[in-house]
């Protein structure tokens, strides 16, 4: 069954472009990365999914459900974590967790106690007085409390230090064990590597990629690094180049045979040839 | 109900300072009355030979003698600027408040269903309006007391449910409006009670003015009317109870399809 399947779905505000023609589909049990700068449509996407907005044209399906139908079962099954928690003040902790699970109908006492000791969050904090990391620590208990078959994850490690992002981390590979399929937003490349197996890249409101992580790393481009002196002049296929006094290294994606007859022809001390990581690939899709 | 719940908790403080203001202010007049009441032939003369002023307010046939008669120009103007003050401001901000404060997407993200949240949120209104009344209506009756008067149950009763009547329709008005907002309307809410109010003057100024009061709700709360005619005009009354429909019936209508931002 698909957790998610998106076919064709289109929003603007106003003349201002969302997304376009949007076609997606997860997988239930996937851990999936949507990967694009800020403004791409990322959040047009989850929130249409989540019912916050209209789309303009389109269809989408949650856990098997019609958005236009079935929104409120599938929010019933569904973990969001938003990009900028916000959260009323004067509230505690406690409070806003209890609300949460409350709009629920469900007790999730205990899951919330286990998840905050985790994530060492003080359930008698004031939400007015809690740090940008905390107030987002307070979102993922939120989202996570009430074991949610699908977490959809707005650029979810914003604000969160290092060593707070690695158990976060643990913990939606806890559930994704288990069988919660995640979907999270991210600009962080390094995380979808890390985490995900199958990411999508949105451009401009338009999926410009969608496959395994280890087949979108798997593009034509290389990274080439040279130690010593190398003229790239007349090279077709070379771009991201960084040069120092004594190496260079580029993404190359032109005939492999016209750089090796550069490189043989070129005083060269050292060579290594790469595939790119994900945050250059990013780059090489958004350069197209 | 947890909607509800959270929706009064996030209100108390605002009921409560409104209530004890109207509250005070009414227990206030009352205790002043015994004292007034023996100048009562001379304020009579001055308000009765104030012109245009003097009807604009009703006290052309009110007479400030008597215990209801200065209850419902003294008090009856106390509720009635307070309280359609404290209806339009809690309803006004109701649905905007969520958008404003940006916490409705974490409102939403739950298995709630807007209509719902509509719901829940009119019913939030209301029962803070019908609080800071019950509230107000004790004291009123508590004041009464003390100063040893007889309460005149009916006209009292009259008085009070007529304005409890115009908050309710200035609430549900200014309710529908909330619900295209996403910034705070508190200047619209008290805009319109205080356009209102200030209609049902122009209306007692003018004969030509008069299709007014089938606009403001303050109208079928003029306390002159209700104590000679010992009812609520049904004419002026069905217009409101219409308003207040059309209002929250707007407000399902736009927060039900509207883009959450």
């Amino acid at each position: 069954m698909n957790a998610i399947e998106i076919t064709d779905l289109t929003k603007y505000y106003g003349k201002a472009r969302g997304i376009v023609a949007l076609n997606l589909t997860v997988k239930e049990g996937e851990f999936f990365g949507f990967i694009g700068p800020n403004g791409a449509g990322k959040s047009t996407t989850i929130r249409t999914l989540l019912g916050l907005i209209n789309a303009t044209s389109g269809q989408a399906k949650v856990l098997g459900l019609d958005i236009q139908k079935g929104m409120q079962d599938i929010l019933a099954n569904v973990g969001y974590l938003p990009s900028e928690a916000v959260f009323y003040s004067g509230m505690k902790v406690k409070d806003i967790l209890n609300l949460s699970a409350g709009l629920r109908k469900k007790d999730c006492s205990e899951e919330a106690g286990r998840l905050c000791e985790r994530l060492r969050l003080d359930l008698s904090r004031k939400a007015d007085e809690l740090s940008f990391g905390n107030r987002k620590k307070a979102a993922i208990v939120a989202a996570l409390q009430h074991n949610p078959r699908l977490l959809i994850l707005d650029e979810p490690t914003g604000g969160l230090d290092p060593l707070m992002q690695h158990e976060f981390f643990q913990i939606l590979r806890e559930r994704n064990a288990k069988g919660t399929t995640i979907f999270f937003s991210s600009h962080v490349l390094s995380e979808v590597q890390r985490n995900c197996s199958r990411a999508a890249i949105i451009r401009e409101g338009r999926i410009i990629a969608c496959d395994s992580v280890e087949a979108l790393a798997q593009t034509n481009a290389k990274r080439v690094t040279v130690h010593g002196k190398l003229s790239l002049q007349d090279l077709n296929g070379v771009r991201d180049l960084k040069e120092t006094a004594d190496s260079c290294s580029f993404l190359y994606s032109g005939d492999l045979k016209h750089l090796l007859q550069r490189l043989s022809e070129e005083d060269i001390a050292d060579l290594s040839v790469a595939e790119p990581d994900l945050e250059e690939i990013f780059l090489h899709y958004y350069k197209k | 109900m947890t909607l509800l719940k959270h929706e009064m908790r996030q209100g108390w403080k605002t009921l409560a300072v409104w209530t004890v203001s109207i509250g005070f202010f009414i227990v206030i007049c009352v205790l002043m009355y015994p004292e007034m009441g023996e100048e009562m032939e001379g304020v009579n003369e001055i308000f009765s030979s104030m012109g245009a002023f003097t009807s604009a307010f009703g006290m052309d046939r009110l007479n400030f003698g008597t215990l209801s008669g200065f209850y419902a120009i003294e008090c009856g103007n106390i509720l009635g600027i307070g309280g359609s003050f404290f209806a339009a401001f809690i309803a006004v901000a109701s649905l905007a408040k969520e958008e404003k404060e940006r916490t409705a997407e974490f409102l939403l993200s739950h298995p709630v269903g807007r209509p719902w949240l509509v719901t829940q949120k009119l019913l939030a209104v209301m029962l803070q309006i019908f609080i800071m009344n019950a509230v107000v209506f004790a004291l009123s009756v508590s004041s009464i007391l003390i100063i040893g008067e007889d309460i005149p149950w009916n006209q009292l009763c009259l008085l009070h449910l007529a304005h409890f009547l115009v908050q309710i329709e200035l609430a549900g008005i200014c309710f529908g409006i909330s619900s295209f907002l996403r910034r705070s309307g508190i200047g619209i809410g008290l805009g319109i009670a205080a356009v209102m109010y200030f209609l049902n003057i122009t209306a007692n100024l003018s004969k030509s003015a008069e299709f007014l009061k089938y606009i403001t709700p303050f109208a079928y709360a003029e306390g002159a009317d209700i104590l000679a005619a010992g009812s609520l005009e049904g004419k002026l009354l069905l217009p409101g109870i219409l308003y207040t429909l059309i209002g929250i019936c707007t407000a399902y209508w736009k927060y039900c399809s509207k883009d959450i931002q």
